[in-house]
């Protein structure tokens, strides 16, 4: 419970965070660090224009992402608290829970009938799928290395003899990554492009409004908080106290997310074409990575 | 013991002989009426039949085989693994057989009536040779009954055979099957040769004595090419366009998992080699799976899709039988249990899905007159039903929860993640392997889902139909419930359904041991906690979102085109956009051909242009096409002497007079 607690609240504040770090870096004065928070509660609070064209699938298709995001929420060890749901194999779960989530989001796009939801669908259902034998590729690794067979258990690697800042660190820089791939940021898609033709997440929510929106935009938030705990219970190591563990756990989401506000600042996004080639370098990255476990637990 | 008397299976056999002249008496309605009783008759007789073996076998002390005494004593012997097949086909064809009623009205006013009785016929003989097989040892009876189910499915298969390309895939179907034939036959004769009898049972002794793989190796192809794996799939993408909807359901759906069973029977009596059978099926599994998924993503014929999406799931299905042999390899219980109870349980689910999406699709194609997805758009508002059934089986057959495909690929999953504990660099690699492939799978599958989905239901009509299309009719929707209700209770219930699969793994497979179900188990009753929890959120959202709008307005307006709202309807998004990016992604491995004239440098009012793309399944192309080619072109030089002028032929026949007795006369014969 308290895992799911500290998830919602980091998902809060990340969004925020992200935005406040991009406006000091670009010098703007900017909104406060709620102020995406507040939008969604607008949302919530409007009417709904669904497009002429569309049918039963947009109505219930965000629900559906929400749903499928939250549950997958549950299964995240937070700072050494232990989720609500674990079990051998619930990363699996996890996996596919977001996949329903994809799945959901890219059918809603194609119900409005549009050419430039159509666009944004085609790169989702790509990229999804080349990033996701990258997320599994790291999980066998760590199946591998630490003999556990649920997130919490292989979570729990930092902690005793297994604590190892290395691995960590390369853990978080795929995680990240894939963090970034799955939400669509920068470098991959600029969530501020004014492009439609250029965007990914963005033009699939074209004719999503109110309500929906709201709990679509939540869902990627909370997103967001799952990626960034799971990259804190790499780094944190288990046996600290419990206060040190929770001061460790914002720490390190806060630098995720200024990390992920300093990227949007400063770096530039890659030509669309480029994509897949930067997903299939993580992908290798993660491979990589199995093969070091390989050697450190001497089966080669 | 409850054994069934001799006369009853004898009974049986003359009540069906009768039973097929009187679908084909004269009067149309009595055809189909006779065809669907034995159809139920025999569902019914031979599902008590199982269901009594599984009661028995999982009961208490009774041992787990039973013979059912037919004309030749224990001819007929049901073991659970039969009987889990056995109860998988009959639902099915049950399914198949009520789909037909709306599917075949059509039919019955264009076709001669006596085509249509045939049809009927074939699909009786069908479901007769399907479920006795897996009551079969014989080697003899055995083969009979697979030629019997050969020739019947072609018959159904050319039932359209006065439409262009049936005659070629159903025959392309035949040939293909009786070279599996050959093999099977080798087979059996190799293992059998000094015995008394010819028989599956004789393969415990070879596989004592001799090396293991040969032999299982002459079994899988011969097997493997009804099941479709990859290099023998090339007549599965031909036939199921070919043949009418609900015989593409069944085909797909439980005749290609006759070899599956034969694959299985066989590993039954493996003894050694465990090794490095488990490792080329793992192999040739991942290979089947990624390339049927990865053909079936380029193509825009629905049916032809879903056929190379049964060789994708063919593919799933071999990698939990590849992880249950290299889990009795390397000793793992856990490894073999949950990798023969994956794919025990996909051959369940891929039954309901497969059968449900061509069902789906048939009504689709039934209203719009075109197998072209390009062609469709907006279906959904038109045939809601058959939209719902389709999105259901497209996410249950991407493998995504809260349905049945996801917890049987979980179970594989299961298998290959607990493989990886045994920490061999040997097992490691081909572990890993395996992972990559279904997770390929799983994030393909998914991209080729929501494109099919998306065009064929979704958006607007890219094209006007003529008629308006109207909802399927009460069989049909009828036929794709009864698949549908399974579908869901899978996902949402795994344990229930988990338990007696793994009880049947494990008792034709590895011994039973407590903590290893115990182990495999726990995770389906978290599934189920976590599919509640899913369905409760988002009901909870969706009554959040009734009370927040309660004052507010929900209005309709345009699709935001970006400032051009003259949009017209053909601009949607196609399946050829959609996958476009992929396309040029896969273009090393699958050749996807771009066909259009560019326009001229005279051409100021340019006319109307055709653009075509198109993908070749290269296996086809180069290991059935090239060599049926190389063969014609030197048969038909053979030809010149085939001049059809009588002169000639008696000629010829004196010439070999001559010969002959030139040859006698110098004693060489």
């Amino acid at each position: 419970m308290v895992a799911l607690i500290l998830i919602l609240t980091t998902s809060l504040f990340f969004p925020g965070l992200i935005v406040r770090v991009k406006s000091i870096a670009s010098g703007r004065k900017g909104p406060g660090i709620l102020q995406p928070i507040k939008n969604i509660y607008v949302l919530l609070r409007k009417g709904i224009v669904y497009s002429t064209l569309s049918g039963t699938v947009s109505r219930f298709a965000p629900v559906i992402v929400f749903g499928s995001v939250a549950v997958a929420s549950l299964m995240i060890p937070v700072a050494g608290f232990e989720p609500l749901i674990s079990f051998n194999g619930d990363f699996i779960l996890f996996a596919y829970l977001l996949a329903l989530a994809r799945f959901m989001m890219i059918i809603a796009s194609f119900d409005t009938g549009s050419s430039f939801e159509g666009m944004g669908a085609s790169r989702e259902a790509l990229y999804g799928m080349l990033i996701e034998p990258a997320l599994f590729i790291l999980l066998a690794g760590l199946v591998v290395f630490t003999g556990e067979y649920s997130l919490t258990g292989i979570f729990n690697l930092p902690g005793g003899e297994n604590y190892n800042l290395i691995y960590g660190l390369i853990i978080s820089y795929i995680l990240g990554n894939i963090t970034i791939i799955e939400n669509s940021r920068v470098p991959l898609d600029d969530p501020k492009t004014h492009l439609e033709l250029t965007m990914i997440h963005e033009v699939m929510v074209l004719d999503t409004s109110g309500f929906n929106l709201a709990l679509i935009q939540f869902s990627s938030f909370i997103k967001f908080a799952v990626f960034g705990s799971l990259i804190a219970s790499a780094l944190i190591p288990r046996d600290l106290s419990l206060a040190w563990r929770l001061i460790s756990f914002v720490t390190v989401q806060m630098v995720f997310a200024a990390t992920i506000g300093f990227l949007e600042s400063f770096r530039t996004r890659f030509k669309m074409n480029r994509n897949q080639q930067f997903i299939l370098t993580v992908t290798m990255i993660s491979v990589l990575m199995f093969v070091i476990i390989l050697f450190t637990k001497n089966i080669f | 013991m409850s054994v069934v008397k001799n006369e009853l299976m004898s009974y049986l056999l003359i009540i069906l002989c009768v039973t097929s002249f009187l679908i084909l008496l004269p009067s149309r309605n009595a055809s189909r009426i006779v065809a669907g009783i034995t159809v139920f008759a025999i569902a019914a007789f031979s599902s008590w039949l199982a269901i009594d073996t599984l009661i028995t076998a999982f009961s208490g002390s009774e041992p787990s085989t039973r013979s059912v005494e037919g004309l030749i004593p224990s001819l007929f012997v049901i073991d659970p693994l039969s009987a889990f097949f056995i109860l998988i086909i009959n639902f099915t064809m049950i399914s198949g057989y009520i789909y037909s009623l709306d599917y075949l009205k059509e039919y019955i006013i264009r076709k001669p009536p006596v085509w249509v009785k045939i049809h009927y016929l074939a699909l009786v003989w069908l479901q007769v040779s399907m479920v006795i097989l897996p009551m079969l040892r014989n080697g003899f009876w055995f083969l009979t009954a697979w030629e019997l189910m050969t020739l019947s499915s072609f018959i159904l298969v050319i039932f359209d055979f006065d439409e262009k390309g049936t005659l070629k895939a159903g025959l392309s179907y035949l040939v293909q099957m009786h070279v599996g034939m050959l093999f099977l036959l080798l087979a059996f004769a190799l293992s059998s040769a000094g015995q008394d009898t010819v028989s599956f049972d004789n393969l415990g002794n070879w596989f004592r004595d001799n090396r293991n793989w040969p032999m299982f190796l002459l079994f899988f192809i011969g097997f493997g090419l009804k099941a479709g794996f990859f290099v023998l799939h090339t007549w599965l993408p031909d036939a199921h366009p070919a043949a009418p909807s609900h015989v593409s359901g069944i085909m797909s759906g439980v005749m290609i998992k006759l070899g599956i069973y034969g694959i299985l029977r066989v590993t039954t009596y493996l003894q050694g080699d465990f090794a490095v059978i488990g490792a080329a099926v793992i192999i040739i599994s991942a290979i089947t799976g990624v390339y049927g998924v990865m053909m079936a993503i380029l193509q825009h014929d629905i049916k032809k899709l879903l056929a190379y999406h049964s060789i994708e799931n063919i593919g799933i299905i071999g990698l939990g039988i590849g992880l249950g042999i290299f889990g009795t390899a390397i000793g793992n219980n856990i490894v073999a249990a949950a990798g023969y109870a994956g794919a025990l349980l996909h051959t369940l689910n891929h039954s309901l899905f497969k059968s449900l999406l061509f069902y789906s699709a048939g009504s689709v194609i039934s209203q719009v007159h075109t197998r072209n997805i390009e062609k469709t758009g907006g279906i959904m508002k038109f045939m809601p039903l058959t939209a719902w059934a389709f999105l259901i089986g497209a996410i249950a057959i991407s493998g995504i929860p809260p349905f049945n495909g996801f917890i049987s690929e979980f179970l594989i999953y299961t298998s290959m993640f607990h493989g990886l504990g045994n920490n061999e660099f040997y097992s490691v690699v081909l572990i890993f392997i395996s992972i990559f492939s279904l997770v390929l799978i799983g994030g393909l599958a998914l991209l080729c889902f929501t494109k099919v989905f998306s065009v064929v239901f979704l958006g607007q009509p890219r094209s006007e139909y003529k008629p308006a299309p109207v909802e399927a009719g009460k069989m049909m929707i009828i036929a794709k419930l009864l698949p549908v209700i399974p579908v869901v209770l899978i996902g949402l219930l795994p344990f229930l359904f988990v338990k007696p699969v793994l009880s049947i793994a494990q008792s034709a497979f590895v011994p039973a041991t407590d903590t290893g179900s115990a182990i495999i188990m726990k995770p389906m009753y978290y599934i189920g906690i976590a599919s509640a929890g899913l369905i409760a959120l988002i009901i909870v959202a969706i009554l959040l979102r009734k009370l927040m709008l309660r004052k507010r307005v929900i209005t309709t307006g345009p699709t935001w085109g970006c400032g051009y709202s003259a949009v017209d309807q053909r601009q949607q998004y196609t399946a050829t956009s959609f996958v476009q990016e992929y396309a040029s992604l896969t273009n090393p491995v699958i050749k996807t051909g771009y066909s259009k004239i560019h326009y001229g440098d005279d051409e100021i009012f340019p006319g109307p242009r055709d653009f075509h793309t198109h993908s070749d399944d290269f296996i086809r192309s180069r290991i059935i096409n090239k060599p049926a080619d190389f063969m014609v072109r030197i048969l038909k030089k053979g030809a010149v002497f085939q001049t059809g002028k009588l002169q000639h032929y008696v000629l010829y026949v004196l010439l070999f007079m001559v010969l002959i007795f030139i040859l006698t006369y110098l004693k060489i014969i």
